[in-house]
This record gives C-alpha cells, structure tokens and sequence, in this order.
C-alpha cells in the first residue's frame, strides 16, 4: 500500500502525542495532582493511530477504560483531556467523567466506558443508525482482550453481521486483564478466530505496527461503507505500564515476568515507525525530532492547561443530568 | 369520543409518530408479526427497515438502540419488564448516565416499552413491575400510565422527549377499554399528555388515594364505592413517576388529611415509599391519620393462582385502607 507522507508523519505525530500526554498524566498523578486512577496507554499506539487514521473525522469511535490514546487518535484536544483528567471545568465532559470517560461528540467520539465491553453495544447501535440514515458514516469499538468474553460483545457482533453493519470490532490484545492472561480466558488461540462464529472476517494483526493496523482497518471501512458488514480486528500489542496508576504493587505479584516486559519493550510502536521512516528515507532526523518536540510542546501545555483551569461550582452539581431543563431537582 | 383498549392506543400513538418523524423506529422481538399486540399492522405501513425484529440479546439490542439515538435517531424498544434485567447494563451505565457523565455533549431521545404482565398466572419470572428500581437510578425518565388516553398521550410525549424514557405498560390494562379522543376533536390536533402533571380523577375531601399504574382503575373503583358510605375519595395518578408531580399530591393532602398510596410495585423501596416519604417530610402537618402503603407483598410471584391472588393490591385492600384513615 503507498501511503502518502503526510499520513505517515501524522501516525507519528499522534503516536507521540498519547506516549508523551500519558508521560504527563504519570507525572501528575505520582505528585496527587489528581484523584482517582487512569490506565495507561503506552505501548499500544499504533493499534488506536492506525485505525484511527483509517477513519474520516465524521465517523464514530466508542472505547473503553484505558481512554486517552483513543480520543487522542481521532483527533481530540490534548487540553480538554487533561483538565478533564484534572476534574477541572474546561474538561470535555465538565469534569463529570474523568479519566475513564474522557468523549468528544465533535470528532465523533461516542465516549469511552468505565463497563468493560459496555460500550461495545453503543458503537454497534451508530452503526444501525448510519445504516438507517442511508450515510457513509462507520463505526469502530476499540475493547480489550478480557472485554472481549463480555455476552455484550458477542451479542454485537452477531447483531452487527446479521444486519450488516458499518462497524469494526477492533480487539487491543494485550494479553491480559488486569493481571489474567488471554490465553486462560479465551477458548481459541486469537480473539479474531472468533469471528468465523459471526461470519465476519476476523484479522490478526500485528498491534506494534501502525501501519499494519492502518492498512487493515483501511480495508475493514471500505468493507463497512461498501454496505458488506462488519470485521473483528485483533491488534496483538502489549501495555508497558502497569494496568492502571497507582497499582504498580501488582507488579510484584509476577503475573508477568520481566523478561517478558522487556522483549515486549523492544517492540516500541514508535520506534518501530520512527525507524522505518528514516530508513526509508521518507522523513529526515530534523523532521522526527520536531514530532517530538512538538508534541512534548503540546502534552506540557495541556497539563499547564488542566493545573490552570477552575474546579466546577457547586452549581453544575445537577447540570446535564437531563435534556430538559425543566426537570425537578428531587 | 371513541372508546379503545389501551394496546390499540399505543399503537396508535406508535404509528402517528413513525408517520411524524422518519427518524423515529421501533425494534424488539417479534414486533414484525406483533406478538404482544402494540405493534400490530406496524410492519405493513412502515416496512422492515423501520419496524426491526431483534436476535434475542437484549444486552445487545438495548444498546444499539441507545448508540443509535446518540446520533439522531429516535428508537422506541419494546420488550417485558421481565426481560430488562438482561440489558440492565445498558440502561443503567449507559442509556441514564452517559448525558451526565460525558458533561452533556449527548441527548439520548430512546424509549423503552417494557410491558408488566402479572397477574395472570405467568410466575415469577414474567410478573415484574420494577420501575421504582429506575426512579433510583436517575437519568431515566419514568411513565407509568393508568387509562387508555394517557397511554397514547404519554407514549407519543415520550417519543418526542430528548431524554430516555422508560414507558411501563400495565399488562392488566392492555386489554381494558377506556376513551381516547379522536385527533379531530382536539385543539392540537393530536393528543399530547405533558410530563410531571397529575390527573385527578375523582375529587373528593376525606382522603387521597394515589394511585399507580394498574391501581389508577381500582382506586377509581373503591372512589366510586366509598362515595356511596359517604367518604369523599380524591383520586391521584401521577401518570410519571419521573418527573414526579409532588404538587399535586401534596396539595391534595393539604386538603384531604389523609393519604393512601396504591402501587402494584413490591412494597419494599416502592413508588408508595417514596410517594410516602414525600408526604412524610413535606406534608406532615396536615396529616391526620398515618399513610397507608397499599403495594404488592414482598414476594417472589408464585404460579399458583390460588397464591398469586393475595399479592396485589385490589379494590378491597385500597378501600380497607382508606377507611383505616378514617379512624
Ligand atoms: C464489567 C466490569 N467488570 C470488571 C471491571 C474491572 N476491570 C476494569 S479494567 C479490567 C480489565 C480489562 O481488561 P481488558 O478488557 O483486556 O482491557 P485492558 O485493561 O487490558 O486494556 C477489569 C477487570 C470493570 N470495569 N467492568
Ligand atoms: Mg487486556
């Protein structure tokens, strides 16, 4: 596939923009500068960047807990993420969802679910909606290896093939749930083999590389949008932090080994594409280090962003409970 | 004024809003060939794109409705109440909270029918009347109609209505007749019942019966009956549960002193508790007798119809209630 400059630049850039925002939110939450956990996403950047890149801003993402990279991909402000982080006003939701439920309606982000594979549903039923609207518009559900033993998931699925859906299933594998591996929860060798049971196509893809990813999910969205149905989409990846801050006692436990983490670590999805880029000679040295600063720049600003930014008043306590604004306080 | 069963008028105002509203569909199981009625001839006018049969994955399908009203649909869900405890994650972690917790970005104009059948011998896992576990939650508007009339007018509101409602139909009202006016007969044109008013439907002086749901009928009855003793009954039906129209129930009070709640809900954490708990705190002073819950027993719905007879509240156990307000 002959992917233009420009897309290629712009997976890096997003890719740095996850990696160095969550470098942030590791930061900040180590000096208590927010309350609550948030799950880190470093290490699977490729798998939300590739897809996401795949994607046209009017199509819809839905995601789950481990929340900042997908919002990120599709093109979220890094600013809003973190006061929203923060619990602060200027949050996309007003400081009412926090880490887990970070959503931005504008650049079709549906909101990510704190309910593992809860959301999953929620992606499906816009794809029934574009499917009945008559638009080109597709939707993905980014979920995890442990949701996908969620009955909400397998129900979608089915649902989404026998109604031919617009929708992609993407699967981040990243082998474990909470501390449980993969391969003692899920009945076959790949979450993807499962997809033969719906009749869909199921891909194993390899979730390190971004373009791997982008190059499935391209033929995944001209299949949803060509009115053929859904696809599953399994990117094999690796989280290189602890499940979620503050449980880094976990660690001890050896649920994985660390030799483990480390060969897992060489496989950086950023690395990866940084080094293809400058191989190839698509990008120079100066060209990537601007990425990279650049994006530091932005992650910097965003916590300057959330740390400056007011607290909600009491006032807002009930506000966007209802659509309408004549509802009793009870 | 033309006299129908309450499952014809949900039809109909099922079928004036699809014609209404091309954003508007309904899907469930077996809603094609109308299995539990309200959706009858549905599929014939509107076709399969908008009249949608569902795999049984409640789960699944309740959430679709909901993803599907996030972007400009306006999906009505029909299924039993019964059958809700298997989608109750949708509508509780996502259908009531979503609008909330993403600060407002998202309106989910989504209706669920959930019909209540009991009463008719269908045991305890088709006999559930749960919609005060759904006044708890928040987030989820409530309608509970009690006549034919309000059935058709709450539902089409309900349609319209930008925020998800749950609409629970009394299956020992589906079949009754009551008066529906006739679109041509009305100012609008059509019959629209808001949200958050009561119907008073019988005045009276002694003592106020609110009443719920399928009780809205029997108090009505026992009003009638104990007029003929000489006690004045005020019938209340607050027609939603949420939005509550605790207005006109306390004002009622005020006037009667005495309150009775008629609910076919469990008695324990009931609409009757929470009604009660209303007059409680914010009508105490005008009280003259303590208020009387007359809920369902706290138990499982047994087969038997020897045993399921004692279960809900009936004609008799409202006015012996009422009378015991009386002194
Ligand atoms: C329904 C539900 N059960 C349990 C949890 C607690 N929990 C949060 S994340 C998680 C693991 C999820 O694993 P996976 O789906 O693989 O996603 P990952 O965290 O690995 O990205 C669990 C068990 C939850 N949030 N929701
Ligand atoms: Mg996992």
């Amino acid at each position: 596939m002959n992917i233009p400059k420009d897309k290629l630049m712009l997976m890096l850039e997003r890719m740095w923009l996850i990696r160095n925002f969550e470098l942030k939110v590791i930061e900040a939450h180590k000096t208590g500068e927010f309350a609550g956990g948030a799950h880190p996403y470093i290490g699977e950047e490729a798998v939300a960047v590739g897809a996401c890149i795949a994607m046209r801003d009017t199509d819809y993402i839905a995601g789950n807990h481990r929340s900042h990279g997908h919002p990120i991909a599709k093109g979220a402000s890094l600013n809003k993420a973190m006061a929203e982080i923060f619990g602060r006003r200027d949050g996309y939701c007003k400081g009412k969802g926090g880490s887990m439920h970070l959503a931005d309606f504008s650049v079709g982000i549906l909101g990510e679910s704190g309910i593992v594979g809860s959301s999953v549903p929620i992606a499906t039923g816009a794809a029934l909606a574009s499917k009945l609207q008559k638009k080109d518009f597709v939707s993905a559900v980014f979920f995890g290896d442990g949701a996908s033993n969620q009955g909400a998931c397998h129900e979608s699925m089915n649902l989404a093939s026998v109604w031919k859906l617009p929708v992609i299933f993407i699967c981040e594998n990243n082998q474990y749930a909470v501390t449980t591996s993969y391969k003692s929860t899920v009945a076959v060798e790949h979450v993807s083999d499962r997809a033969s049971a719906y009749n869909m196509p199921g891909v194993l893809v390899d979730g390190q590389d971004c373009i791997a990813m982008y190059e499935a999910m391209t033929e995944a969205v001209r299949r949803a949008r060509a009115g053929e149905g859904p696809t599953l989409l399994e990117g094999l990846t690796y989280r290189f932090e602890e499940h979620s801050l503050g449980l880094g006692k976990i660690r001890r436990s050896e649920y994985r080994t660390e030799d483990e983490i480390n060969s897992w670590r060489k496989r950086d999805p950023i690395v990866i594409h940084e080094d293809r880029l400058l191989k190839s000679e698509i990008a120079s040295q100066a060209e990537v280090q601007h990425v990279r600063d650049h994006t530091e720049k932005l992650s910097m600003e965003a916590l300057e962003f959330a740390r400056k930014s007011p607290w909600p008043e009491v006032s807002e306590l009930f506000e966007d409970m209802w659509a309408d604004k004549t509802m009793p306080i009870p | 004024m033309p006299e129908m069963m309450v499952m014809q008028a949900l039809n109909q105002a099922i079928a004036e809003e699809m014609r209404r509203d091309p954003k508007v569909f309904l899907m469930g199981e077996d809603v094609r060939a109308s299995v539990y009625g309200a959706s009858a001839n549905l599929s014939r006018e509107f076709g399969p794109d908008r009249i949608i049969d569902t795999p049984l994955s409640e789960n699944g399908f309740f959430g679709a409705a909901i993803g599907a009203s996030a972007v400009g649909m306006r999906p009505i869900v029909e299924t039993l109440t019964s059958f809700m405890w298997v989608g109750m994650d949708q509508l509780v972690s996502q259908a009531a909270k979503m609008r909330y917790m993403f600060g407002g970005q998202v309106n989910l104009p989504v209706v669920f029918r959930a019909v209540m059948y009991y009463g008719g011998g269908s045991a305890a896992h088709h006999s559930d009347r749960s919609y005060p576990l759904f006044m708890n939650i928040g987030g989820l508007k409530v309608i509970v109609p009690g006549t034919a009339r309000d059935a058709k007018g709450l539902l089409k509101t309900a349609i319209r209505d930008n925020d998800p409602v749950i609409c629970f139909e009394d299956g020992t009202l589906l079949g009754q007749r009551g008066f529906v006016p006739d679109n041509s007969e009305l100012p609008g044109g059509e019959l629209l019942v808001p949200f958050g008013k009561a119907a008073i439907h019988r005045q009276g002086t002694d003592c106020t019966v609110v009443a719920i749901a399928g009780c809205v009928g029997l108090a009505i009855q026992a009003a009638d009956e104990l007029q003929k003793e000489g006690i004045s009954v005020e019938v209340v039906d607050p027609r939603t549960l949420v939005p509550l129209d605790k207005t006109s129930i306390l004002e009622s009070v005020a006037k009667t002193g005495r309150c009775v709640i008629a609910d076919p809900a469990a008695k324990v954490c009931s609409a009757a508790s929470e009604i009660a708990s209303i007059v409680a705190e914010e009508a105490f002073w005008s009280l003259q007798a303590p208020i009387m819950k007359v809920a369902s027993e706290q138990v499982h719905i047994p087969f038997s119809q020897a045993l399921e007879k004692h279960v809900y509240p009936t004609k008799e156990k409202i006015m012996a209630a009422v009378k015991k307000t009386m002194g």
